[in-house]
């Protein structure tokens, strides 16, 4: 049982190196803004612009057939 | 008549002026315009997200050119290097998440921008560009062509970016991260089992809760030791001491019972108790980003104007560098940047905003003209009599009773309360110290110790945070935004109602304008609205405004009277446009602003103009006199006496004529005699008033734009909310005052504990957490409850 020891510690220096990621996350300017993030996370513009991509390579070959 | 709805603002519109491209409608053409730019960089999504979203582009000829000036520009970026300049603008129009679509997807529109951010609630964008590639001004530019101006002040140029206060989140960090921890270890020994293995590794578990409990101490906890320090060097005794007390007692008496083995400690209880404070205190601090209370006269100021020269060549300058005697430019709607004199031959400034007066001034050749001021007509030339910081509108500002405002502290409920509480505590611990020592002084410092400990001062000092922190939510989502949550409790004690009238309890928006007489034909408008395009004068601006967009036509023989109308011939008809007595009318005159059309000699009907009340201006008064004094001051003349008189309540006092300085005198004199008075206004000429006054509020139709230096900022829209929002800080206070009463119950539960020295760590660690949760659920059940009654 004298495991206990390195056990809790170890959980302690893992929690530790948490709370320090969060510090860095906290002096970066983060969580300043806590609203926009929300609405960015909505936004799927990147997929559709491949799509249209897709679709005009699509329609550039069957044209090309034609 | 069938009214459209354009596409891409919203705005409705007469068949007349749609404009119809690519299926779709628009009330005109720069709406149109922004489509198209938005069709062929494949941005359409922009309209998918959420419905109209858009704002006509206005006119920005010439009005950015001082961006061309370098060392103006350098003051406006954030981050200067060889490829990568970094600049914030503030967008008033951001307001949806189009906006946030298409204001992060500008580098599509244009080729220099690398990237861009934005921060929604502040309104601003953060646009990364290349400036070998671009420049602010193409960027600024461009953003009003497609509807998204940038607003930049005087502001923006000295603002040095202020390091945010990030401090109390870290202390929060760590006291959770501490709480959460310490929680779990000292689990094992609130069972009080007798075990073998429990036993060899109770140091083990101890020391580390004290290891963890140190950063919390000391670093968490010092808010509190630092406030109770500052406290008591100002003999005042408020709810810090107590609260660092505890804390201290707390952390000594554990340490003491870990290295003697007496117990386990207080270290849960200790965490969890600087946790939860600091929680509330974090709830407190809420404030509304977008919106800057510590603004002062220079967000109304632009950074630079043009100066013409000698050789009359125009360039634009910082105001700052300007000097008596420079010839300055000033466009049609442009601020008058400083005092001087008018050159050129007559134009109109409109000074509402600084002096409150709401018809524009007419000034001709000679005239002083002073700063702060709009013009109003065609460009005029002016020299600069004082420079910025000598100009009448800088001496208003520096007045004292703005320093003042800051620095008045208010004795605050929870201060009173806290009065009595430490020495009743220390009584009671004493007390009990007495009580035990004959019989084993063991105990005896236990229940001293336990007593100070448990009688907690959390849940008193997170009643007051929690409610009003609350209520500052409501309040905000009901467009009335405090600047801090002592202003509810001020509005609570007042008495005295004090009201602008100039666009506080008029409306500042254009004056409805109907037209009385014969109906006018189309083309007839056509001819009236051509003609008056030629006048300069404000009522003339405004008619123009009022009236539907024409084609344009030549007028001949334009003649303009001033101070009685215009005249001229449109398309073979000869129109008159101006005062009764010019057009030779002879309708009985009233009070209201009147300009009459005669065409071709014939009199044919009367534009009125009416500056409008707010509407439920009188039932508010009704409601409100009943338990308020209410008092109007103006800028204005009397000329509004007798139609106020009609909407009012009888004995409401009205006083005319009030320069800035005079406003603020009346404030102080009703303060001197010992009435707390709550001043409602909103413009510049307001802003000594607000300050002076106990509770300063500013109406604004538009949130960008307020007065400074007021506790709290009101919708227009809202304005027939004052008594509900009244009535609901009564009640906030009258909550806080019952939660009083709830954590007095569980002082008494708690002392009755640690008398009897009965007070172990696991009851002093369910009774806390107990408290002070009933206490902040109770304080949000309650207030929300008097929020929903009060609609």
């Amino acid at each position: 049982m004298s495991v206990i020891y390195i056990l809790i510690s170890i959980s302690i220096v893992v929690a530790v190196i948490f709370l320090f990621a969060f510090f860095r996350a906290v002096k970066t300017g983060q969580y300043d803004d806590d609203y926009t993030p929300s609405v960015r996370i909505l936004f799927d513009d990147e997929l559709k612009k491949t799509e249209t991509k897709e679709k005009k390579k699509l329609k550039t070959k069957s044209d090309k057939i034609n | 008549m069938e009214s459209y709805q354009c596409f891409h603002c919203g705005d409705e519109f007469s068949e007349k002026q749609r404009i119809v491209f690519d299926q779709k409608s628009f009330c005109c053409v720069g709406c149109k315009t922004v489509y198209e730019i938005f069709k062929q960089s494949d941005l359409t999504s922009y309209y998918d997200i959420e419905k109209n979203p858009g704002a006509t582009p206005q006119d920005t000829k010439g009005k950015f050119d001082f961006l061309d000036n370098e060392k103006i520009v350098d003051k406006l970026l954030e981050f200067n290097e060889e490829d990568v300049s970094i600049i914030s603008l503030y967008i008033p129009h951001i307001h949806c998440s189009s906006c946030i679509w298409i204001l992060e997807n500008l580098h599509k529109l244009q080729s220099g921008i690398i990237t861009s951010q934005v921060n929604f609630y502040q309104k601003k964008v953060r646009i990364t560009f290349n400036p070998n590639h671009t420049s602010v001004k193409n960027i600024v530019l461009l953003l009003a062509k497609i509807g998204y101006e940038p607003y930049i002040s005087l502001e923006n140029y000295e603002n040095k970016k202020s390091n945010v206060d990030r401090s109390l989140i870290y202390k929060i960090g760590v006291a959770f991260f501490c709480f959460g921890n310490i929680m779990l270890l000292s689990f094992p020994e609130y069972f009080e089992v007798q075990d073998f293995w429990l036993d060899k590794y109770k140091p083990f578990f101890r020391w580390l809760m004290f290891a963890l409990a140190i950063p919390t101490f000391f670093y968490s906890g010092s808010v509190y030791h630092k406030a109770a320090y500052h406290s008591l060097k100002a003999r005042t005794f408020d709810i810090n001491i107590p609260m660092s007390l505890g804390l201290i007692v707390m952390f000594v008496r554990s340490t003491i019972d870990i290295i003697f083995d007496y117990g386990q400690g207080f270290f849960d209880s200790l965490a969890s108790l600087i946790f939860f404070m600091l929680l509330g205190k974090l709830f407190q601090q809420k404030t509304y980003e977008f919106l800057s209370f510590e603004r002062d006269f220079k967000s109304y100021f632009p950074i630079a104007v043009t100066k013409i020269h000698a050789d009359k060549s125009e360039s634009s300058a910082s105001i700052y560098d300007l000097e008596k005697g420079d010839r300055l430019l000033i466009r049609n709607q442009e601020l008058v940047p400083v005092d001087g004199i008018l050159i050129s031959d007559s134009t109109h400034i409109d000074y509402s905003f600084v002096t409150g007066e709401a018809i524009p001034i007419a000034k001709k050749s000679g005239d002083k003209i002073f700063a702060g001021g709009k013009q109003l007509g065609n460009l005029i030339e002016m020299e600069v009599l004082n420079s910025v910081s000598q100009s009448y509108l800088t001496q208003l500002w520096d007045n004292e009773v703005f320093d003042k405002k800051n620095k008045q502290s208010y004795t605050t409920l929870i201060t009173r309360v806290s009065h009595y509480f430490t020495p009743t505590l220390l009584l009671i611990a004493f007390l009990g110290l007495g009580i035990w020592l004959p019989k084993d002084v063991n105990t005896a410092f236990n229940v001293f110790t336990a007593v100070l400990i448990i009688a907690c001062p959390c849940a008193l000092a997170l009643s007051t945070p929690f409610t009003l922190g609350n209520i500052i939510r409501i309040f905000g989502k009901r467009k009335f935004y405090l600047k801090n949550t002592t202003v509810i409790e001020q509005m609570s004690k007042i008495d005295t109602i004090v009201f602008d009238k100039t666009g506080t309890i008029t409306t500042n928006k254009k004056s409805t304008i109907w037209f009385e007489g014969n109906e006018i034909s189309d083309e007839d408008i056509i001819g009236i609205k051509n003609l008056i395009h030629i006048s300069n004068h404000p009522l003339s601006r405004k008619l123009y405004e009022y009236l539907p967009d024409v084609q344009k036509c030549d007028v001949v023989d334009f003649q303009e009277i001033t101070g009685k109308g215009v005249q001229g011939i449109v398309n073979g008809k000869h129109y008159k446009v101006g005062s009764s007595s010019f057009i030779g009318a002879t309708t009985p005159s009233n009070l209201q602003t009147n300009v009459y059309i005669s065409i071709d000699g014939e009199f044919v009907g009367k534009y009125i103009f009416e500056n409008k009340y707010r509407e439920g201006i009188s039932n508010l008064f009704e409601r409100l006199n009943q338990n308020y004094e209410l008092k109007i001051l103006s800028g204005d003349n009397e000329g509004e006496q007798k139609k106020l008189e009609a909407i009012l309540p009888a004995n409401t006092e009205m006083v005319f004529n009030q320069k800035p300085e005079q406003k603020l005198q009346f404030i102080k004199q009703l303060q001197d005699k010992g009435k707390n008075v709550m001043m409602i206004g909103d413009g510049l000429n307001d802003a000594g008033a607000l300050a002076q006054s106990n509770v300063g509020v500013s109406i604004s139709e538009d949130v960008n734009i307020f007065s400074p230096a007021c506790d709290g900022i009101l919708d227009a829209s809202q304005f027939n909310k004052i008594e509900n929002f009244l009535k609901l800080s009564k009640k906030a206070m009258k909550t806080i005052k019952m939660s009083f009463g709830l954590s007095i119950m569980y002082n008494i539960v708690g002392l009755t504990f640690a008398l009897m020295g009965k007070l172990s760590p696991l009851v002093a660690a369910v009774i806390m957490p107990l408290s002070t949760a009933t206490i902040i659920g109770f304080v949000t059940v309650v207030s929300n409850y008097y929020a929903r009654k009060i609609k």
